[in-house]
């Protein structure tokens, strides 16, 4: 009896083996950010694109209005692709777009808006990237539906019919 | 000659360099233990894209502020999730990782022990 427990009991645990590794072979091996995040926006202090003031991130977003913070830059070819969406989307007035300008150089960003239209409320200049990494960003672009200071739905990528959809049917 | 002496004293008493070396090793040990999220299979201290780079200066910017390792993973696990640590703590997730080297040892052990020394 003792002899057949041990055989048993390695055979039994490989197979258990086996199948967390077989498991693992169906887990993504690239980052999947969390989209519905539910978490509170980051406390920053970032410079404004056109006044170069320092404004304080919590002096931007107002509890009682929607926003989408959409990160961008000239250099982004994503960005020119969804543009014509967040220009259409600020027609509807709905929610305020806030821009945040991706490690740019301020001539090429401008010229990028001067050529696409600007559908921003205002735009902020996040030079070095670190602010874009207290968002939980990773690339550009990148957009945000912000209420009540709390981060409702994170976008990766740019911004289609589809999104804008959802988003309108979000902030009803 | 007598201020080259205080200047050397100076040197010697207060090893400028030694305090970035240490402050360049500790952010040379978190950056490897960050992993770069847009470059597959690759570390943020091994990484040269633009993500990487910003991560860098963030993690300077932790360790300026006098923060602890740990509280500099912790502040990389809330933006991105454990994912981002190439070294991730004891969870519910991760519990299998850590015990199962753990058991097999026991196991093996456990075989080695029951077949070659009690038979003996």
């Amino acid at each position: 009896m003792k002899n057949k427990i041990l055989p048993f009991s390695v055979i039994i645990i490989f197979g258990i083996i086996f199948f967390i590794f077989y498991k693992g072979l169906d887990d993504s091996k690239i980052y999947t950010p969390e989209i519905n995040t539910k978490k509170e926006i980051p406390v920053f202090n970032i410079k404004n694109f056109f006044s170069g003031e320092n404004v304080k991130s919590l002096s931007i977003f107002e509890l009682d209005k929607i926003y989408l913070l959409n990160i961008w830059s000239s250099w982004c070819v994503p960005c020119r692709q969804e543009h014509p969406f967040l220009m259409n989307l600020n027609l509807e007035n709905k929610v305020n777009i806030i821009g945040m300008n991706y490690k740019d150089n301020f001539k090429n960003a401008e010229n990028f808006l001067k050529e696409l239209g600007n559908p921003y409320k205002e735009i902020f200049i996040d030079l070095d990237g670190t602010i874009a990494i207290e968002w939980g960003a990773y690339g550009v672009p990148e957009s945000y539906l912000i209420y009540k200071n709390k981060i409702i739905k994170k976008y990766i990528g740019p911004l289609n019919q589809e999104l804008v959809d959802e988003i309108n049917l979000l902030i009803k | 000659m007598k201020f080259l002496k205080f200047f050397l004293i100076f040197i010697i008493l207060f090893p400028l360099g030694g305090v970035n070396a240490e402050e360049n090793d500790k952010r040379n040990k978190i950056t490897k233990n960050l992993r770069c999220l847009i470059c597959q299979g690759q570390s943020v201290y091994d990484s040269d894209s633009e993500f990487a780079n910003s991560l860098k200066i963030v993690v300077d910017k932790k360790i300026q502020e006098g923060l602890s390792d740990d509280q500099i993973y912790e502040y990389f696990k809330t933006k991105y999730g454990e994912w981002i640590l190439y070294d991730p703590g004891l969870n519910k997730n991760t519990y299998i990782l850590w015990l199962l080297p753990l058991l097999i040892f026991l196991i093996g052990g456990a075989i080695i022990y029951t077949r070659f020394i009690v038979k003996k």
